[in-house]
This record gives C-alpha cells, sequence and structure tokens, in this order.
C-alpha cells in the first residue's frame, strides 16, 4: 500500500483524499475538488460563460446561474443573497473585508483589533492599515490558541473602527469565541470581521458577524473563489477603484462557471459534513490519543474538545520539521508543518508563537472528506520509526541512548552503538562535545 | 502591532526591551553557544547537557535563530525546567537562561 510517490499518479475517484500513492492529510491548505463541484463546472462552462452584466438571453443565461450559486452560498452562511459576493480569492475577500470595513468607518476612527493568531492575509492587511497610519491592537491567545473574550473585549476603544476574530484556527484547529467577542463588539459598537476560511462548510457559521470571508477550495472548490459577505447595515467601502461587478464591491468580470462549482461544491460538502465531521472528528481523537503513546517527547497542540473536526497538529522534539515532512512524503504521506525550516523565511509559524508551543518538528494532519481510517492507521503506524529514525541521525542528537532529562528514553524502540556515527551532517557536528555527553 | 510573519519581506523581528543593569537571574554555571545554530539543535543541545549543571543551578543557551525563543520557553514548560529569562546579545541573538530543577 505504501508505494513511493509517483508523479501524476492517479486518483481514487470514490476517494478523493487518497491518491493511489499515498495519504493526502493536508485538507486545510486545499480540500481536494469536490464531484459535486467538477460536475457543476464543466456543465458551467457551456452555460455560463457570458457577462452577466448584459441584457440578452446568453448574458441573462448566466446571470442566473451566478445568483442562483449566490442563493445557494447565502443559504450555508445564514445570511441575505444580497449581502454576498464572490471575489478572486479567499485572501482578496479578507483583504476586502478589512481594508473596506476600516475604510468605512475612518470616522469613528482608525483603531484594528486583531487575534495574534489570524491567518497571515489578516495580519498582512493589519500591517497595511499600520503602515498608513492606522493603529492595530493585537490580542494574544492561551496555550490551546484560543483568545480571550475578556481581553479581546478589553482592546475595544471608542476609535476602534474594525475588530478581527477567525472562526477556528488554521494551523492548531482551536475554535474561537466568536460569540462572545461579537456580543462584546455588539456592546462597544464595532463591526466585527470573521474570517471563516478554515471552518466554512465543516461547520456552522458563528453567530453575530458583521463581516465574513471564506475560500471555495478550502470546501472542495475550484480554486480563485472567495466569498465576503457585508451584513446589511453594516458600513463598508470598497478600498478599491470603483468597478460596477458584484454591487461594486469587487472589481473584475465574474468567473461565473467557478462560482457555480464553488456554490454546488458548499452545498453538497455540507451536507455531507453532518455525517462526515464526526467520523473525521473521531479520527482526530485516535491520532491525539495514538501519537503521545506511541512518539516519546511530544507535544499535542490546540484545544482538544474545542476544535474543528478534521485538523490536528503536534510537535516532535529534537526533530527538523523539514525532515520530518521530507520523510513522511517519502512514504506517502502528505501533511503540512509550520516549523521555521519549512517556511520560505525560515521563520516559524506566528500560530506556535503566540500559543508559546514547540515550533520545531511540527506536524499539521488535515483530513480531507472521505479520507481512509486505514490510511489513518498506517500513519500512525510509521510516525514511531520515522520519529526514532530522525532523531538517532539528526546533529547533536541527545542522548540517543539513555533517558531525556524527564524520564522516558528518547529512542526507546532503538538501541544502536553506532547511532553517534550516523550523523547526517558531517561538516562541523564534531565541534559539539560529543564525548562529554551527559549519559545516566 | 507585532505580526512577525512569514512574508519574504518581513521585517526583522522587534527587538525585546533592553534587560534591566541587574540580571533577574544567578550567573549561569554552563553556558551553552548554539549561536548560528538552526532549531532544534540548541534545543538538542540544552537537553544534552542540563544535566551537566548540579540541581537548583542555571544553565545559559546562546541562540540567534528566532525560533529558540519561543521553542526554548516551551521546552521548559514541557520538561518542568525553570525558564529564568531572556537576555539580548550585543552580537545579536538571545541568552536563555534556564534552572534545573530536577
Amino acid at each position: 500500500m505504501a508505494e513511493p510517490s509517483t508523479p501524476g499518479a492517479h486518483r481514487d475517484a470514490d476517494h478523493p483524499g487518497t491518491a493511489r500513492f499515498g495519504a493526502y492529510f493536508d485538507a486545510a491548505s486545499t480540500e481536494p475538488p469536490h464531484p459535486a463541484a467538477r460536475a457543476a463546472l464543466l456543465e458551467a462552462l457551456d452555460a455560463g460563460w457570458a457577462d452577466p452584466a448584459r441584457l440578452y438571453g446568453t448574458a441573462r443565461g448566466a446571470r442566473v446561474l451566478l445568483d442562483r450559486a449566490r442563493a445557494r452560498v447565502a443559504g450555508v452562511l445564514g445570511a441575505r443573497p444580497d449581502e454576498v459576493s464572490f471575489t478572486s480569492s479567499g485572501t482578496q475577500a479578507v483583504h476586502l473585508a478589512v481594508l473596506g470595513g476600516l475604510l468605512a468607518r475612518r470616522r469613528a476612527g482608525r483603531h484594528l483589533v486583531v487575534s495574534a493568531v489570524e491567518h497571515s492575509s489578516v495580519l498582512h492587511a493589519a500591517e497595511a492599515h499600520e503602515r498608513e497610519g492606522g493603529e492595530v491592537t493585537v490580542v494574544g491567545v492561551d496555550e490551546t490558541g484560543r483568545a480571550d473574550p475578556a481581553e479581546f473585549a478589553a482592546a475595544l476603544r471608542p476609535d476602534t473602527a474594525l475588530a478581527c476574530l477567525q472562526s477556528a484556527n488554521h494551523e492548531v484547529g482551536t475554535v474561537q469565541p466568536v460569540a462572545e467577542v461579537a456580543q462584546a463588539c455588539r456592546g462597544a459598537g464595532v463591526p466585527l470581521f470573521v474570517d471563516a476560511a478554515q471552518s466554512l462548510g465543516r461547520a456552522d457559521v458563528p453567530d453575530g458577524w458583521s463581516l465574513l470571508a471564506g475560500s471555495a477550495h478550502k470546501w472542495g472548490g475550484p480554486a480563485g473563489v472567495g466569498v465576503l459577505a457585508v451584513r446589511k447595515g453594516v458600513r463598508w467601502r470598497s478600498p478599491l477603484p470603483d468597478d460596477e461587478r458584484e454591487r461594486r464591491r469587487v472589481p473584475g468580470f465574474e468567473n461565473v462557471p467557478a462560482v457555480v462549482a464553488a456554490a454546488a461544491a458548499l452545498e453538497a460538502y455540507r451536507a455531507e459534513m453532518e455525517a462526515e465531521a464526526p467520523r473525521l472528528s473521531a479520527l482526530v481523537d485516535r491520532v491525539r490519543a495514538e501519537v503521545p503513546r506511541t512518539v516519546p517527547d511530544v507535544q499535542v497542540v490546540g484545544d482538544p474538545v474545542r476544535r474543528l473536526p478534521h485538523l490536528v497538529t503536534f510537535s516532535c522534539l529534537y526533530v527538523e520539521g523539514e525532515a520530518l515532512l521530507t520523510e513522511l512524503d517519502r512514504l506517502g504521506f502528505a501533511v503540512s508543518s509550520g516549523s521555521s525550516c519549512t517556511a520560505d523565511t525560515l521563520r516559524p509559524s506566528h500560530v506556535l508563537e503566540a500559543m508559546g508551543v514547540i515550533t520545531h518538528g511540527n506536524v499539521r494532519v488535515s483530513l480531507p472528506r472521505d479520507v481512509r481510517a486505514d490510511d489513518v492507521d498506517r500513519f500512525l503506524a510509521v510516525l514511531p520509526d520515522v520519529v526514532a529514525r530522525l532523531r538517532r541521525t539528526t546533529p547533536n542528537d541527545p542522548t540517543p541512548n539513555g533517558p531525556t532529562p524527564n524520564g522516558p528514553a528518547l529512542n526507546p524502540t532503538t538501541d544502536d552503538p553506532a547511532a553517534d556515527d550516523t550523523t547526517t551532517d558531517g561538516s562541523d557536528t564534531s565541534t559539539f562535545e560529543t564525548g562529554r555527553r551527559s549519559r545516566p | 502591532m507585532r505580526f512577525r510573519g512569514r512574508a519574504k519581506n518581513g521585517a526583522a523581528p522587534a527587538a525585546p526591551p533592553p534587560p534591566a543593569e541587574a540580571s533577574p537571574g544567578p550567573p549561569p554555571v554552563l553556558v551553552i553557544d548554539a549561536l548560528g545554530r538552526k532549531c532544534p539543535i540548541p534545543i538538542i543541545m540544552l537537553a544534552e547537557r542540563i544535566r551537566e549543571v548540579p540541581v537548583g543551578q542555571v544553565v545559559a543557551v546562546l541562540a540567534d535563530d528566532a525560533a529558540a525563543r519561543t521553542d526554548v520557553p516551551a521546552w521548559c514548560r514541557m520538561k518542568s525546567q525553570d525558564f529564568v529569562w531572556e537576555e539580548t546579545l550585543q552580537q545579536g541573538g538571545w541568552g536563555f537562561h534556564i534552572r534545573r530543577t530536577y
């Protein structure tokens, strides 16, 4: 089953999360295309190519498809269709929500409140606001990655123009207290933007948002479709040059076929999640329980209960995240990591930093719909050996044959006296006093 | 705002406030030089050598990988060691002071 990865290998049509060569556990980055999206996209490519702003028959047909898609998405969001606009990405929806929400309330003030664990698109928009002379307050999180509603409420001021809180965290899965924060925002007269990209389609949309953003490829729709929702009565003004499209909210010609596919996928996905989310959640519970039992020196992070159904993150002490990802990929498992060595900038994830948890050796497992339970079991079966092997070969491996300071042996499954000689990095590992290792 | 994001052109992390003149802890009896080493190496060196100092004494790890600022205190919490303080080094990087508790 664990065949080496083959580029271009076929996907199993019945199990989009499972390529024939291995298992796809990176749904939080992007969900494999939903069959409903594929069918709707093919149909709409032929029926929905015309300009929905024109008045002739084919154009009116495209307009009908677009509006129908809008109504379907609005239904899942619990919104009115005229509150929903389609953008060209989730990131664009976030940028428009944050900057447009701020711009419309400029008279109230230029103060923005965000949580420390928002998606980078929110934080980059906040940085842009700061560069333009605005002020930003970042609300911290506890060790599970959850923002404290009281702390969030305390950050609101008379000149606060907008507050931003994600529905759930994209890296560790912790669900945020949106309802409580929304209540505080309502009390203070501050609109709340909820970035729901990671939860939309998987869980109910939390109540109390003023602005909301989502991304279609996270629920099995096509890439290049985002959703921006602005509640009736909430002030919003486009930060971009004027354009007539999407009720003057989003510039550019609508991608009707992709929007139709996104809406079809969202409806189907949301319906399936009634049964699928509990199944995925049970698999995540299994990972959360098994990994610390079978792998020594592991920290499973994020809230164990108030969490997304499909996502779990853990950090393995003394291992490079990149090495872990590479080795798991070789065995046919696609996962992601928040460790610095896996980032372009060699900076660890701002989420793990804000939580104050171990950032190296980090693995995020996020399960797509229809993931096979036996793939998860296979992952759990190979992980202990992968981690043990990497710890053996990491330069400056501490006490490869002995216990770590608090008891359990680092590599209980191995007792290889030659482990000291298996360092992969021959360059400067000897500069560290290998002969002076503290041993029991 | 202190978003130390992973954007390619992201600014360097804001330096923490300079440490008070009087250090908040006793001098270390062992200093581990992990400057220039990427995480997890500084953590590995710390785990490997903390037993060289007597229980109750302080070991310092010098590192300039920003991940160590999160990982050293997180390791201490996980291992029930006592993270005493972080100093900013003149030459760049940080010194992390840890008291061995057992």
